[in-house]
């Protein structure tokens, strides 16, 4: 009964803050807001059937401020290369990320983790979901850069969502 | 408001312009769409971040009021940013006959999906 009621808890717990934090707190807002959060897990449920394991608290903290960093060393680097490097000159290649995440969630977030960070875009991912096409926009060597995502970025989030 | 907050908030407001100009400046200059990608999605982010925490710093320091809607802004930009650069490398590849040469193998036996398809795979489902 719960679990139909609220298939996914945690949403419906981020739509009521979101929605707090939008309009100002205010007892009407907070009413609404808990409506909006029951209403909008159960009215996508259908496309989001299993709920995902989320791990401990802490390892999301230590991934945000791993990330975080990550973003702002990143915006310093592409900075370098685009003010000071020709276009043509950039060893720009694709390279393929194997993946050892299995859940959608989990591949989603190392997604945006590499687009997010250093000289990387994540491009797209194999028909079977088990490998990602990056394109880097500086390297020399693909084999570090893979092995980079793998152990800062990868195993982290298995620890997160596949524990 | 005291010199120094004034001071840092001028700093953040310069330093946000410099990465949204450099940003803006890689999406123009840079050869080919896969790498004009990278401006936009990373110079930007810091670009705007810094902006809204020089915004936070203004309500907090001039209004004493704390403003929230900043963490929100960050946050749904921090969401769409990767979602669509991936969408704009998908339509891309779709598209151009010669990225899709320049592809590596995916090193599994389905190929990459905005090409060949989603495929479910015989061994074990997806997801577990």
């Amino acid at each position: 009964m719960l679990k139909r009621l609220m298939p996914h808890p945690l949403l419906t717990l981020l739509i009521v803050v979101v929605w707090i934090f939008l309009s100002g707190f205010s007892w009407g807002s907070v009413v609404l807001g808990a409506i909006l959060g029951v209403a909008i897990p159960i009215l996508t449920s259908p496309y989001w059937p299993s709920r995902p394991h989320i791990g401990s608290p802490l390892a999301i903290v230590e991934y945000a401020a791993i990330v975080l960093w990550d973003i702002v060393v990143a915006n310093f680097q592409v900075a370098y290369l685009i003010l000071f490097r020709r276009g043509d000159s950039l060893r720009s290649r694709f390279v393929t990320v194997p993946l050892d995440l299995r859940t959608p969630e989990a591949i989603t977030a190392l997604a945006g983790t590499i687009t997010m960070t250093p000289g990387t875009v994540s491009a797209d991912l194999s028909g079977d979901g088990r490998a990602l096409l990056v394109h880097c926009l500086e390297t020399d060597d693909a084999e570090a850069t893979v092995a980079t995502i793998k152990s800062r970025y990868e195993t982290r989030l298995k620890r997160i969502f596949e524990k | 408001m005291t010199g120094i907050g004034e001071f840092a908030i001028a700093a953040l407001i310069c330093l946000s312009a410099f990465f949204l100009f450099v940003g803006s400046l890689g999406l123009a200059k840079l050869p080919d769409l896969m790498r004009r990608l990278h401006g936009p999605t990373k110079a930007t982010t810091l670009g705007i971040g810094s902006l809204l925490i020089a915004s936070m710093l203004f309500f907090l320091l001039e209004r004493g009021e704390l403003s929230i809607h900043e963490f929100l802004i960050t946050t749904f930009l921090f969401l769409t940013a990767p979602v669509t650069a991936l969408m704009v490398a998908k339509a891309h590849i779709l598209c151009d006959k010669d990225v899709r040469k320049q592809l590596p193998p995916t090193g599994r036996q389905a190929g990459w999906a905005v090409i060949d398809g989603p495929q479910a795979e015989s061994s074990e489902p997806d997801c577990a």
